[in-house]
Protein backbone atom coordinates (compact mmCIF):
# COMPACT_ATOMS: atom_id res chain seq x y z
CA UNK A 1 0.00 0.00 0.00
CA UNK A 2 1.35 3.44 -0.92
CA UNK A 3 1.97 5.69 2.06
CA UNK A 4 3.49 9.15 2.48
CA UNK A 5 6.24 8.43 4.99
CA UNK A 6 9.34 9.90 6.54
CA UNK A 7 12.37 7.76 5.62
CA UNK A 8 13.02 6.67 9.20
CA UNK A 9 9.41 5.61 9.57
CA UNK A 10 9.46 3.60 6.33
CA UNK A 11 12.68 1.90 7.43
CA UNK A 12 11.22 1.09 10.86
CA UNK A 13 8.11 -0.36 9.19
CA UNK A 14 10.29 -2.41 6.83
CA UNK A 15 12.27 -3.74 9.81
CA UNK A 16 8.99 -4.64 11.52
CA UNK A 17 7.80 -6.48 8.41
CA UNK A 18 10.95 -8.65 8.56
CA UNK A 19 9.92 -9.82 12.06
CA UNK A 20 13.20 -9.43 13.99
CA UNK A 21 13.15 -11.08 17.41
CA UNK A 22 15.68 -8.71 18.95
CA UNK A 23 16.25 -5.02 18.25
CA UNK A 24 19.06 -3.31 20.09
CA UNK A 25 20.34 0.21 19.63
CA UNK A 26 21.72 3.15 21.52
CA UNK A 27 18.86 5.65 21.51
CA UNK A 28 20.63 9.02 21.60
CA UNK A 29 22.72 11.01 19.07
CA UNK A 30 23.92 9.89 16.58
CA UNK A 31 20.66 7.98 16.20
CA UNK A 32 17.72 8.48 13.86
CA UNK A 33 14.00 7.98 14.43
CA UNK A 34 14.34 4.43 13.17
CA UNK A 35 14.79 2.75 16.54
CA UNK A 36 12.45 5.24 18.22
CA UNK A 37 9.63 4.01 15.96
CA UNK A 38 10.65 0.39 16.47
CA UNK A 39 10.64 0.82 20.25
CA UNK A 40 7.11 2.22 19.92
CA UNK A 41 6.04 -0.80 17.85
CA UNK A 42 7.39 -3.11 20.58
CA UNK A 43 5.74 -1.08 23.38
CA UNK A 44 2.42 -1.15 21.52
CA UNK A 45 2.67 -4.90 21.02
CA UNK A 46 2.66 -4.54 17.22
CA UNK A 47 5.79 -6.65 16.91
CA UNK A 48 6.85 -9.71 18.86
CA UNK A 49 10.39 -8.63 19.66
CA UNK A 50 12.66 -7.65 22.52
CA UNK A 51 13.81 -4.03 22.30
CA UNK A 52 17.00 -3.92 24.33
CA UNK A 53 18.11 -0.46 25.41
CA UNK A 54 21.86 -0.21 25.95
CA UNK A 55 24.43 2.30 27.11
CA UNK A 56 26.48 2.53 23.91
CA UNK A 57 26.64 1.36 20.32
CA UNK A 58 29.41 -1.04 21.25
CA UNK A 59 26.91 -2.75 23.53
CA UNK A 60 24.11 -2.57 20.94
CA UNK A 61 26.27 -4.44 18.45
CA UNK A 62 27.30 -6.93 21.14
CA UNK A 63 23.64 -7.59 22.03
CA UNK A 64 22.64 -8.37 18.44
CA UNK A 65 25.76 -10.52 18.05
CA UNK A 66 24.58 -12.60 20.98
CA UNK A 67 20.93 -12.78 19.97
CA UNK A 68 21.66 -13.67 16.35
CA UNK A 69 24.08 -16.33 17.60
CA UNK A 70 21.20 -17.74 19.65
CA UNK A 71 19.29 -18.18 16.38
CA UNK A 72 17.11 -15.06 16.51
CA UNK A 73 16.85 -12.60 13.60
CA UNK A 74 18.26 -9.32 14.92
CA UNK A 75 18.30 -5.71 13.84
CA UNK A 76 20.13 -2.53 14.76
CA UNK A 77 20.58 0.95 13.36
CA UNK A 78 23.15 3.66 13.88
CA UNK A 79 25.14 6.44 12.30
CA UNK A 80 28.60 8.03 12.05
CA UNK A 81 30.37 8.02 15.47
CA UNK A 82 27.99 5.32 16.66
CA UNK A 83 29.00 3.06 13.78
CA UNK A 84 32.65 3.64 14.68
CA UNK A 85 31.97 2.70 18.29
CA UNK A 86 30.48 -0.55 16.93
CA UNK A 87 33.47 -1.17 14.68
CA UNK A 88 35.23 -3.78 16.79
CA UNK A 89 32.07 -5.84 17.16
CA UNK A 90 31.11 -5.47 13.48
CA UNK A 91 34.30 -7.28 12.47
CA UNK A 92 33.44 -10.02 15.00
CA UNK A 93 29.91 -10.37 13.61
CA UNK A 94 31.25 -10.89 10.09
CA UNK A 95 33.96 -13.29 11.22
CA UNK A 96 31.39 -15.29 13.19
CA UNK A 97 29.16 -15.38 10.07
CA UNK A 98 26.08 -13.89 11.73
CA UNK A 99 23.64 -12.44 9.14
CA UNK A 100 22.56 -9.43 11.21
CA UNK A 101 21.04 -6.41 9.48
CA UNK A 102 22.17 -2.93 10.38
CA UNK A 103 20.77 0.23 8.83
CA UNK A 104 23.43 2.92 8.67
CA UNK A 105 22.03 6.43 8.29
CA UNK A 106 25.10 7.84 6.56
CA UNK A 107 26.52 10.85 8.35
CA UNK A 108 29.84 12.68 8.52
CA UNK A 109 32.56 11.91 11.04
CA UNK A 110 34.07 14.33 13.59
CA UNK A 111 36.09 16.55 13.80
CA UNK A 112 34.66 19.08 13.22
CA UNK A 113 31.49 17.86 14.91
CA UNK A 114 28.93 17.43 12.16
CA UNK A 115 25.65 15.55 12.11
CA UNK A 116 24.90 16.00 8.41
CA UNK A 117 25.14 13.58 5.51
CA UNK A 118 28.13 12.09 3.79
CA UNK A 119 29.22 8.46 3.43
CA UNK A 120 32.51 8.47 5.33
CA UNK A 121 31.14 6.32 8.17
CA UNK A 122 30.14 3.17 6.30
CA UNK A 123 32.90 3.57 3.70
CA UNK A 124 35.46 3.50 6.50
CA UNK A 125 34.04 0.11 7.53
CA UNK A 126 34.11 -1.38 4.04
CA UNK A 127 36.77 -3.91 5.12
CA UNK A 128 34.69 -5.30 7.99
CA UNK A 129 33.22 -8.24 6.04
CA UNK A 130 29.70 -6.80 5.89
CA UNK A 131 27.68 -6.71 2.69
CA UNK A 132 27.02 -3.02 1.94
CA UNK A 133 24.10 -1.84 -0.18
CA UNK A 134 23.40 1.86 -0.81
CA UNK A 135 19.86 3.12 -1.37
CA UNK A 136 18.94 6.00 -3.68
CA UNK A 137 15.55 6.70 -2.08
CA UNK A 138 13.30 5.45 0.70
CA UNK A 139 11.53 2.93 -1.52
CA UNK A 140 14.85 1.36 -2.38
CA UNK A 141 15.84 1.35 1.29
CA UNK A 142 12.70 -0.61 2.18
CA UNK A 143 13.22 -3.03 -0.71
CA UNK A 144 16.91 -3.60 0.04
CA UNK A 145 16.06 -4.37 3.68
CA UNK A 146 13.44 -7.00 2.89
CA UNK A 147 15.63 -8.60 0.23
CA UNK A 148 18.72 -8.03 2.36
CA UNK A 149 17.76 -10.51 5.05
CA UNK A 150 17.10 -13.11 2.38
CA UNK A 151 20.50 -12.53 0.78
CA UNK A 152 22.39 -12.49 4.08
CA UNK A 153 20.65 -15.47 5.69
CA UNK A 154 21.03 -17.85 2.76
CA UNK A 155 22.84 -20.94 4.01
CA UNK A 156 25.57 -20.40 1.39
CA UNK A 157 26.16 -16.78 2.48
CA UNK A 158 25.68 -16.20 6.25
CA UNK A 159 27.22 -12.73 6.23
CA UNK A 160 25.93 -9.57 7.91
CA UNK A 161 24.40 -6.82 5.80
CA UNK A 162 24.52 -3.05 6.13
CA UNK A 163 21.84 -1.09 4.30
CA UNK A 164 23.25 2.41 3.89
CA UNK A 165 20.86 5.30 3.63
CA UNK A 166 21.87 8.95 3.28
CA UNK A 167 21.24 10.64 6.61
CA UNK A 168 18.70 13.48 6.63
CA UNK A 169 18.32 13.48 2.84
CA UNK A 170 16.51 10.15 3.08
CA UNK A 171 16.04 9.40 6.78
CA UNK A 172 14.30 12.71 7.45
CA UNK A 173 12.79 13.21 3.99
CA UNK A 174 9.12 12.51 3.24
CA UNK A 175 8.39 10.37 0.20
CA UNK A 176 5.64 8.19 -1.18
CA UNK A 177 6.67 4.65 -0.33
CA UNK A 178 4.91 1.49 -1.40
CA UNK A 179 4.90 -0.64 1.77
CA UNK A 180 4.29 -4.35 1.20
CA UNK A 181 1.83 -6.19 3.44
CA UNK A 182 2.94 -8.56 6.22
CA UNK A 183 1.52 -11.52 4.25
CA UNK A 184 3.58 -10.62 1.17
CA UNK A 185 6.79 -10.30 3.20
CA UNK A 186 6.11 -13.53 5.13
CA UNK A 187 5.69 -15.31 1.81
CA UNK A 188 8.94 -13.86 0.44
CA UNK A 189 11.19 -14.08 3.49
CA UNK A 190 11.54 -17.52 5.14
CA UNK A 191 12.17 -17.92 8.87
CA UNK A 192 15.79 -17.64 10.03
CA UNK A 193 17.17 -21.11 10.50
CA UNK A 194 20.94 -21.16 11.11
CA UNK A 195 22.93 -24.40 10.88
CA UNK A 196 24.60 -23.72 14.27
CA UNK A 197 23.40 -21.68 17.23
CA UNK A 198 23.78 -21.28 20.98
CA UNK A 199 21.62 -24.01 22.46
CA UNK A 200 21.69 -25.36 26.04
CA UNK A 201 20.74 -28.80 24.77
CA UNK A 202 23.68 -28.87 22.36
CA UNK A 203 26.41 -26.72 23.92
CA UNK A 204 28.88 -25.17 21.49
CA UNK A 205 31.51 -22.43 21.65
CA UNK A 206 31.51 -19.57 19.11
CA UNK A 207 33.95 -16.77 18.41
CA UNK A 208 36.91 -18.88 19.40
CA UNK A 209 40.60 -18.21 19.37
CA UNK A 210 41.90 -18.83 15.84
CA UNK A 211 45.64 -19.25 15.97
CA UNK A 212 47.92 -19.03 12.90
CA UNK A 213 46.94 -22.57 11.90
CA UNK A 214 43.29 -21.61 11.17
CA UNK A 215 42.97 -17.80 10.94
CA UNK A 216 43.85 -17.47 7.24
CA UNK A 217 41.11 -19.94 6.27
CA UNK A 218 38.51 -17.92 8.21
CA UNK A 219 39.37 -14.81 6.20
CA UNK A 220 39.70 -16.75 2.94
CA UNK A 221 36.25 -18.27 3.35
CA UNK A 222 34.61 -14.86 3.88
CA UNK A 223 36.37 -13.50 0.79
CA UNK A 224 35.25 -16.52 -1.28
CA UNK A 225 31.69 -16.12 0.00
CA UNK A 226 31.59 -12.55 -1.29
CA UNK A 227 32.02 -14.06 -4.79
CA UNK A 228 28.75 -15.94 -4.14
CA UNK A 229 26.98 -12.83 -2.85
CA UNK A 230 27.05 -11.25 -6.34
CA UNK A 231 24.91 -13.95 -8.02
CA UNK A 232 22.82 -14.16 -4.83
CA UNK A 233 21.90 -10.45 -5.10
CA UNK A 234 20.86 -11.06 -8.73
CA UNK A 235 18.87 -14.16 -7.78
CA UNK A 236 17.06 -12.58 -4.82
CA UNK A 237 16.58 -9.43 -6.94
CA UNK A 238 14.66 -11.48 -9.52
CA UNK A 239 12.58 -13.14 -6.80
CA UNK A 240 11.89 -9.73 -5.31
CA UNK A 241 10.84 -8.36 -8.69
CA UNK A 242 8.36 -11.16 -9.28
CA UNK A 243 6.94 -10.81 -5.75
CA UNK A 244 6.80 -7.01 -5.46
CA UNK A 245 7.06 -5.76 -9.10
CA UNK A 246 10.09 -3.57 -8.48
CA UNK A 247 13.65 -4.09 -9.78
CA UNK A 248 15.35 -2.17 -6.97
CA UNK A 249 17.43 -5.12 -5.70
CA UNK A 250 20.44 -5.18 -8.00
CA UNK A 251 24.19 -4.68 -8.11
CA UNK A 252 24.15 -1.51 -10.21
CA UNK A 253 21.62 0.57 -12.10
CA UNK A 254 22.48 1.83 -15.57
CA UNK A 255 20.71 5.11 -16.34
CA UNK A 256 20.93 6.12 -20.02
CA UNK A 257 24.42 4.64 -20.34
CA UNK A 258 23.86 2.77 -23.62
CA UNK A 259 25.08 5.56 -25.91
CA UNK A 260 26.59 7.83 -23.25
CA UNK A 261 30.00 9.37 -23.79
CA UNK A 262 30.19 10.84 -20.31
CA UNK A 263 29.14 8.54 -17.47
CA UNK A 264 29.03 9.58 -13.84
CA UNK A 265 29.42 6.93 -11.14
CA UNK A 266 28.23 7.32 -7.57
CA UNK A 267 26.12 5.80 -4.77
CA UNK A 268 23.08 6.79 -2.74
CA UNK A 269 20.63 9.67 -2.91
CA UNK A 270 22.86 11.81 -5.11
CA UNK A 271 21.83 9.57 -8.02
CA UNK A 272 18.38 11.22 -8.01
CA UNK A 273 19.87 14.68 -8.57
CA UNK A 274 22.19 13.33 -11.24
CA UNK A 275 19.29 11.73 -13.14
CA UNK A 276 17.57 15.14 -13.30
CA UNK A 277 20.78 16.79 -14.50
CA UNK A 278 21.20 14.07 -17.15
CA UNK A 279 17.65 14.52 -18.43
CA UNK A 280 18.28 18.27 -18.83
CA UNK A 281 21.64 17.73 -20.56
CA UNK A 282 20.16 15.12 -22.91
CA UNK A 283 17.43 17.59 -23.90
CA UNK A 284 20.32 19.74 -25.16
CA UNK A 285 21.76 16.80 -27.10
CA UNK A 286 24.58 15.88 -24.74
CA UNK A 287 25.09 12.15 -24.27
CA UNK A 288 25.42 11.72 -20.52
CA UNK A 289 24.60 8.72 -18.35
CA UNK A 290 24.79 7.48 -14.77
CA UNK A 291 26.04 4.25 -13.30
CA UNK A 292 24.54 3.90 -9.83
CA UNK A 293 26.47 1.50 -7.63
CA UNK A 294 24.03 -0.23 -5.24
CA UNK A 295 26.31 -3.01 -4.01
CA UNK A 296 29.61 -1.60 -2.79
CA UNK A 297 30.56 -4.78 -0.89
CA UNK A 298 30.82 -7.12 -2.69
CA UNK A 299 32.25 -4.76 -5.30
CA UNK A 300 30.50 -5.80 -8.55
CA UNK A 301 33.45 -5.54 -10.91
CA UNK A 302 31.86 -7.18 -13.97
CA UNK A 303 28.65 -5.16 -13.71
CA UNK A 304 30.58 -1.90 -13.38
CA UNK A 305 32.86 -2.69 -16.31
CA UNK A 306 29.78 -3.55 -18.39
CA UNK A 307 28.02 -0.31 -17.39
CA UNK A 308 31.02 1.79 -18.41
CA UNK A 309 31.63 -0.04 -21.69
CA UNK A 310 30.57 2.79 -24.02
CA UNK A 311 31.87 5.65 -21.89
CA UNK A 312 34.81 7.75 -23.06
CA UNK A 313 34.81 9.96 -19.98
CA UNK A 314 34.05 8.62 -16.51
CA UNK A 315 33.44 10.92 -13.53
CA UNK A 316 33.28 9.26 -10.12
CA UNK A 317 31.74 11.23 -7.26
CA UNK A 318 32.67 10.24 -3.72
CA UNK A 319 30.95 11.55 -0.59
CA UNK A 320 33.98 10.29 1.30
CA UNK A 321 37.73 10.48 1.12
CA UNK A 322 40.53 8.20 2.16
CA UNK A 323 42.67 11.07 3.42
CA UNK A 324 46.11 10.93 1.91
CA UNK A 325 44.80 8.96 -1.07
CA UNK A 326 41.61 9.45 -3.12
CA UNK A 327 37.87 8.83 -2.90
CA UNK A 328 37.05 5.19 -2.15
CA UNK A 329 34.79 4.50 -5.13
CA UNK A 330 37.18 6.30 -7.51
CA UNK A 331 40.12 4.19 -6.32
CA UNK A 332 38.28 0.95 -7.00
CA UNK A 333 36.68 1.89 -10.31
CA UNK A 334 39.98 3.31 -11.53
CA UNK A 335 41.86 0.12 -10.63
CA UNK A 336 39.19 -1.87 -12.46
CA UNK A 337 39.55 0.14 -15.70
CA UNK A 338 43.24 0.88 -15.47
CA UNK A 339 44.15 -0.64 -18.84
CA UNK A 340 41.33 1.07 -20.76
CA UNK A 341 41.58 4.22 -22.87
CA UNK A 342 38.91 6.02 -20.88
CA UNK A 343 39.58 9.33 -19.17
CA UNK A 344 38.66 8.70 -15.54
CA UNK A 345 38.27 11.43 -12.95
CA UNK A 346 37.47 11.40 -9.26
CA UNK A 347 35.52 14.12 -7.46
CA UNK A 348 34.92 14.71 -3.76
CA UNK A 349 31.62 16.41 -3.03
CA UNK A 350 28.84 16.71 -0.48
CA UNK A 351 31.02 16.28 2.61
CA UNK A 352 29.39 17.05 5.95
CA UNK A 353 26.02 17.70 4.37
CA UNK A 354 27.03 20.32 1.80
CA UNK A 355 24.37 20.33 -0.93
CA UNK A 356 25.25 18.92 -4.32
CA UNK A 357 23.10 20.90 -6.71
CA UNK A 358 22.37 20.38 -10.40
CA UNK A 359 24.83 23.25 -11.06
CA UNK A 360 27.51 21.24 -9.22
CA UNK A 361 26.68 18.17 -11.30
CA UNK A 362 26.84 20.15 -14.57
CA UNK A 363 30.19 21.50 -13.46
CA UNK A 364 31.43 17.96 -12.73
CA UNK A 365 30.25 16.75 -16.15
CA UNK A 366 32.19 19.62 -17.82
CA UNK A 367 35.32 18.87 -15.78
CA UNK A 368 35.07 15.12 -16.52
CA UNK A 369 35.28 15.86 -20.23
CA UNK A 370 37.86 18.61 -19.96
CA UNK A 371 40.72 17.03 -18.01
CA UNK A 372 41.72 14.08 -15.85
CA UNK A 373 41.54 14.65 -12.10
CA UNK A 374 42.15 12.05 -9.43
CA UNK A 375 40.78 13.78 -6.36
CA UNK A 376 39.09 17.03 -7.27
CA UNK A 377 37.20 18.72 -4.44
CA UNK A 378 34.29 20.65 -5.89
CA UNK A 379 32.78 23.82 -4.42
CA UNK A 380 35.74 24.51 -2.09
CA UNK A 381 35.49 27.90 -0.36
CA UNK A 382 39.00 29.29 -0.70
CA UNK A 383 38.29 32.12 1.75
CA UNK A 384 38.07 29.56 4.59
CA UNK A 385 41.56 28.18 4.02
CA UNK A 386 44.92 29.21 5.38
CA UNK A 387 48.15 28.10 3.79
CA UNK A 388 49.87 27.74 7.15
CA UNK A 389 49.24 28.29 10.85
CA UNK A 390 49.77 31.91 11.85
CA UNK A 391 52.23 32.55 14.64
CA UNK A 392 50.36 35.53 16.04
CA UNK B 1 32.32 -21.04 1.90
CA UNK B 2 32.96 -21.61 5.56
CA UNK B 3 35.93 -22.48 7.77
CA UNK B 4 35.89 -23.83 11.31
CA UNK B 5 33.53 -21.49 13.19
CA UNK B 6 32.38 -23.31 16.29
CA UNK B 7 33.39 -26.18 18.48
CA UNK B 8 31.64 -28.51 20.85
CA UNK B 9 31.78 -27.74 24.55
CA UNK B 10 34.90 -28.83 26.48
CA UNK B 11 36.83 -29.70 23.29
CA UNK B 12 39.34 -26.94 24.02
CA UNK B 13 40.70 -29.15 26.82
CA UNK B 14 42.67 -30.86 24.08
CA UNK B 15 44.91 -27.78 24.06
CA UNK B 16 47.43 -28.39 26.84
CA UNK B 17 48.03 -24.71 27.49
CA UNK B 18 50.34 -25.41 30.43
CA UNK B 19 53.09 -25.35 27.81
CA UNK B 20 52.82 -21.53 27.90
CA UNK B 21 54.25 -21.56 31.44
CA UNK B 22 57.83 -20.42 31.76
CA UNK B 23 60.51 -20.70 34.47
CA UNK B 24 58.41 -21.47 37.58
CA UNK B 25 55.60 -23.76 38.64
CA UNK B 26 53.66 -24.00 41.93
CA UNK B 27 54.60 -26.75 44.38
CA UNK B 28 52.08 -27.85 47.04
CA UNK B 29 53.95 -28.68 50.27
CA UNK B 30 50.88 -30.46 51.73
CA UNK B 31 51.90 -29.98 55.37
CA UNK B 32 50.07 -26.95 56.84
CA UNK B 33 47.02 -26.90 54.52
CA UNK B 34 43.75 -26.07 56.33
CA UNK B 35 41.52 -26.78 53.29
CA UNK B 36 40.35 -23.15 52.95
CA UNK B 37 40.09 -23.60 49.16
CA UNK B 38 41.37 -20.08 48.43
CA UNK B 39 43.96 -21.35 45.94
CA UNK B 40 41.27 -23.21 44.00
CA UNK B 41 38.98 -20.16 43.99
CA UNK B 42 41.60 -17.64 42.85
CA UNK B 43 43.10 -19.79 40.09
CA UNK B 44 42.30 -17.99 36.78
CA UNK B 45 42.62 -21.25 34.88
CA UNK B 46 40.42 -23.30 37.23
CA UNK B 47 43.06 -26.00 37.11
CA UNK B 48 43.49 -26.71 40.83
CA UNK B 49 42.05 -30.05 41.84
CA UNK B 50 41.31 -31.51 45.27
CA UNK B 51 38.61 -31.49 47.95
CA UNK B 52 40.24 -32.23 51.34
CA UNK B 53 43.08 -30.48 53.20
CA UNK B 54 46.57 -31.45 52.13
CA UNK B 55 45.09 -32.95 48.92
CA UNK B 56 44.94 -29.83 46.71
CA UNK B 57 47.28 -29.77 43.71
CA UNK B 58 47.71 -28.06 40.34
CA UNK B 59 47.03 -29.74 37.03
CA UNK B 60 50.21 -28.67 35.27
CA UNK B 61 48.68 -29.46 31.85
CA UNK B 62 46.86 -26.13 32.14
CA UNK B 63 48.69 -24.09 34.82
CA UNK B 64 50.23 -20.87 33.38
CA UNK B 65 52.46 -20.32 36.41
CA UNK B 66 50.92 -17.00 37.48
CA UNK B 67 51.64 -17.70 41.17
CA UNK B 68 48.31 -16.41 42.52
CA UNK B 69 47.82 -19.61 44.57
CA UNK B 70 51.14 -18.95 46.29
CA UNK B 71 50.17 -15.32 46.90
CA UNK B 72 46.76 -16.15 48.43
CA UNK B 73 47.70 -19.17 50.60
CA UNK B 74 47.31 -18.06 54.30
CA UNK B 75 49.54 -20.87 55.55
CA UNK B 76 52.36 -20.35 53.01
CA UNK B 77 51.94 -24.00 52.08
CA UNK B 78 52.55 -23.49 48.35
CA UNK B 79 55.73 -22.17 46.77
CA UNK B 80 56.98 -21.41 43.28
CA UNK B 81 59.80 -23.71 42.23
CA UNK B 82 61.90 -24.13 39.10
CA UNK B 83 60.27 -26.12 36.30
CA UNK B 84 62.73 -28.98 36.59
CA UNK B 85 62.10 -29.58 40.33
Amino acid sequence: MKKFLEGSWAIAEAAKLCRPGVISAYPITPQTHIVEHLAQFVADGEIDAEAINVESEQSAASVVLGSQNAGVRSFSATSSQGLFLMAEVLFNIAGMRLPIMLVCANRAISAPINIWNDQQDSISLRDSGWIQLYAENNQEAVDLMIAGYKIAEDSKIMLPIMVCIDGFILTHGMETTDMPSQEEVDKFLPKYNPPFKLDVNNPMSFGLLGDPSVYTEARFSVQKTFDDVIPMINKVGKEFQSAFKRDSVRLVEEYKTDDAEVVLVTMGSLCGTIKDAIDAQRANGKKVGLLKVVAYRPFPKAAIAQGLKSAKFVGIIDKNISLGSDGALYTEVKSLLNDSNKQISGFIAGLGGRDITITTINNIIDLTEKEENHCKFVDVKKELLWEEFHAS
Amino acid sequence: MFSILASKAKTSRANKTGSWRSLKKPKYLKTNCIGCKLCKLICPEGCIEGKEKNQYDTNLDYCKGCGLCVYICPKKDIEMVDEDK
